[in-house]
């Protein structure tokens, strides 16, 4: 969690609702806020201008784009995203940002101007129920009406977002509340009654976890975000390699554990790897790690682990036996649990448990990993392209994927050294979040090298933020893995729809020209002789730059579990 | 497994759209709401929902967990029927001269223990108390004299567990730092 340097300021002071807000901001220690502009939240905007030197503002090129790049941020820093936006038009934008990151457990605050606050009601114009649109989607909200009203309400949106389960949260001000004036203190907020941000951890229940690990003989670990959100990493490391237990990831995981550990066997899930996936159903006991079971993860659940007594570390309760019936539930924070845990397992070796694993990676390799990097094809993959970025770089980069085949073939071939390095929609599958997540990340770790991987389609949903890249000299570096498809909508169309590719052939534009419209250095590789070349290239350069690479139209990715098929029918092709 | 009914208690702060928020989890579910009451309950500033649904008991308990984990709402419980006193009140319309007639609709209303509201010279409002089959059976037996108008609230319940709201109250306040 990030350092909390809540200032509570001292003396009272006059001021409008607006600059209470920025002041509000400051005093909770954000520095950088992502919006649009427009009517409702102008007063706003206007008190933005006076405090330009300590709060940075960022203007994306839609709403949209300033919720992904908010989460972008927050992803890659752990700290929580601020978003701005106006009211009707530019609060709905908001919504599909913020679902995502309600999905994803992403601390956001968003923050709307509203009608005024005799106008509610009455249809007037830019007037939309943000709070009751929003409502499913956030993880509170609050609207304020009256000017004294706001610092409290910011306080109380800061420490829900953060704590516990993180998630976004929305304050929707009126515009009279805005031109009002208070006296402004702003007072970090403490809790609430009716919140339990973190379970208090049953040393019985540890104890319970500990019995079952070390009576094992085949277990085996799946860790999802939870390790990430709790910064459990070091904790998590300690546990498994003191008992010597193999760990499969969720990709919302991924990274958590650098991807050459020893331990690590890979990638759960529809697109996994076959290993992890075939072993869950033969696994004596499963270990989950603040992961929550999402259905991409477990295929049919009546074939799921059945033979498996289930362990599940989570903080939020409602995930327990939400998917997978569970033998012993440990309620808390992954940190303090993982910690507590690994005072009260032995130390053990698994290694024949861990042979099967390496053997099952072997025949993935032979069967889709080996021609997937090193392709005989004239036509390129997108596995190669990845495998270049691996060789050529530092793998301390921050992956930022879009959503179709090339985010699973990043996700699966990616290599990292480093924690929360990979960004990518992983519940909520949003098309277009990568081009904002990435510029968000960027401006959050400027000193990564970010690298977003997106396919043709998907760059073409956000694709105007090319112009937040350009205004701010945002020295991110974009892939774009062209087959001139929606791949994975045509890999289910070949594969379930008897090859009925209805409406996903995309007829693109020339990219490098819209690219170079906005100043960005360009490269379109279209001969495997010019990969490595342009890959370098890219890895090199100061600024931002854009790899389009040409990629075969009808590769497919696997392996695959089919809808409705069990973890262990993983199919190899 | 079995569909089966349940009472389940919400307890929240008291804020602007947390009906919403409570009312959302039954409805991404496409769980049916029979009935459902608001009052205040013994603590100032906590109310209590009180609200009927027909479900398997591992659905129920996944709506519980979902309920309490709305940021304002402090305490959900659920109880199936034979672990909660339980009532709901109706009201019925009938012309008056069904009754002033001295046939058989007085003797009904007598016999279901119904209580005389108020009488005018066009209608009398009749009120009855009990559970839902009751004031069902009620309405069943006036329906041929003609019922001009009939409304039922939601179920109000009590707990039979003694684990009391201030008590979780009091543990949850203790969490609080200060
Ligand atoms: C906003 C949104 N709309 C639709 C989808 C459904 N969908 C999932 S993957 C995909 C195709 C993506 O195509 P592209 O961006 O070219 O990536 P590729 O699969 O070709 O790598 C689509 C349409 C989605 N995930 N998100
Ligand atoms: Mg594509």
């Amino acid at each position: 969690m990030e350092e909390l340097a809540i200032k509570t300021t001292t003396k009272q002071q006059v001021m409008t609702g607006s600059q209470a807000v920025v002041h509000s901001l400051i005093a909770e220690g954000i520095d950088l806020i992502f919006g649009y502009p427009g009517g409702a939240i102008m007063p706003v905007y206007d008190a933005l201008y006076d405090v330009e030197a300590k709060l940075t503002h960022i203007l994306t090129r839609h709403e949209q784009g300033a919720t992904h790049a908010a989460q972008g941020y927050a992803r890659a820093t752990g700290k929580v995203g601020v978003c701005l936006a106006t009211s009707g038009p530019g609060a709905t934008n908001l919504i599909t940002g913020i679902a995502d990151a309600q999905i994803d457990s992403t601390p956001l605050v968003c923050i709307t101007g509203q009608v005024a606050s005799h106008l509610l009601g009455t249809d007037a114009f830019q007037e939309t129920d943000i709070i009751g649109i929003s409502m499913p989607v956030t993880k509170w909200n609050f609207q304020v009406t009256k000017a004294e009203e706001i610092p409290y309400a910011l306080a109380k949106a800061f420490y829900i977002a953060r704590t516990g389960r993180p998630g976004p949260v929305l304050v929707d001000i009126t515009k009279d509340a805005q031109f009002e004036t208070l006296d402004f203190e702003y007072k970090p907020f403490k809790g609430m009654r009716s919140y339990v941000p973190t379970p208090q951890l049953d040393l019985e229940k540890v104890k319970e976890a500990a019995v079952l690990i070390n009576a094992a003989k085949k277990p085996l670990v799946l860790f999802g975000q939870g390790v990430l959100l709790a910064e459990a990493e070091k904790e998590f490391k300690a546990f498994i390699e003191k008992a010597d237990l193999p760990s499969a990831w969720t990709i919302m995981g991924l990274s958590a554990l650098d991807s050459d550990h020893n331990l690590n066997v890979g990638m759960l899930g529809m697109h996994g790897n076959y290993a992890p996936n075939k072993l869950t159903n033969e696994c004596d006991v499963l270990i989950a790690v603040g992961m929550r079971f999402d259905d991409r993860v477990t295929g049919d659940l009546s074939r799921y682990a059945k033979q498996a007594k289930v362990i599940h570390l989570e903080i939020d309760p409602a995930e327990v036996n939400k998917n997978v019936k569970t033998d012993v539930a440990v309620l808390g924070n992954a940190k303090e649990s993982l910690s507590a845990l690994t005072e009260l397992i032995n130390e053990n070796e698994h290694e024949n448990w861990l042979a099967k694993f390496r053997n099952l990676e072997k025949e993935e390799f032979d069967e889709v990993v080996k021609d997937d990097l090193n392709p005989t094809t004239e036509l390129m993959t997108m596995g190669e392209v990845m495998d270049k970025i691996n060789l050529h770089s530092d793998q301390k980069n921050i992956i930022v994927t879009d959503v179709g085949q090339h985010q699973m073939v990043a996700c699966r071939y990616a290599k990292f050294k480093q924690t929360r390095s990979l960004i990518t929609s992983g519940g909520s599958g949003t098309m277009g979040f990568c081009l904002p997540a990435a510029i968000g990340a960027k401006m959050g770790r400027p000193d990564a090298q970010v690298i977003g991987i997106i396919g043709d389609g998907g760059f073409q949903m956000t694709i105007q933020e090319l112009g937040t890249i350009f205004q701010f000299k945002t020295a991110v570096k974009i892939v774009v893995m062209n087959n001139e498809f929606l791949g994975m909508v045509r890999q289910w169309q070949e594969l379930f729809f008897e090859k009925r590719y209805a409406s996903t052939t995309m007829v693109n534009p020339d990219f490098q020209t819209i690219v170079n419209g906005y100043g960005i250095k360009t490269k379109k590789v279209e001969k495997r002789e010019d990969l490595e070349a342009a890959v370098k290239e890219m890895l090199a350069h100061e600024g931002s730059y854009f790899l389009e690479v040409m990629v075969g139209k009808e590769n497919n990715v696997f392996p695959m579990i089919a809808t409705g098929a069990s973890v262990s029918d993983i199919r190899l092709k | 497994m079995e569909k089966k009914r349940f009472t389940i208690s919400v307890f929240t702060e008291d804020v602007v759209g947390i009906l919403n928020r409570v009312s959302i989890i039954f409805t991404r579910r496409k769980i049916n709401v029979e009935s459902i009451a608001a009052s205040e309950s013994e603590i100032k500033g906590i109310y209590r929902y009180t609200i009927v649904i027909t479900e398997t008991e591992d659905q129920v308990k996944k709506v519980v967990g979902q309920l309490e984990k709305q940021v304002e709402v402090v305490k959900a419980v659920f109880h199936p029927d034979d672990e909660t006193v339980h009532q709901e009140i109706a009201l019925y319309k009938v012309k008056t001269g069904v009754l002033a007639s001295g046939g058989n609709a007085e003797k009904i209303v007598r016999s279901h223990n119904a209580r005389v509201l108020s009488v005018e010279t066009e209608f009398t409002v009749l009120e009855k108390t009990g559970h839902k089959e009751e004031t069902q059976q009620l309405f069943d037996d006036l329906k041929p004299f003609g019922i001009l108008e009939f409304v039922r609230s939601g179920r109000v319940a009590i707990t039979k567990p003694m684990k009391t709201l201030s008590s979780i109250v009091e543990q949850l306040e203790g969490l609080v730092k200060n």
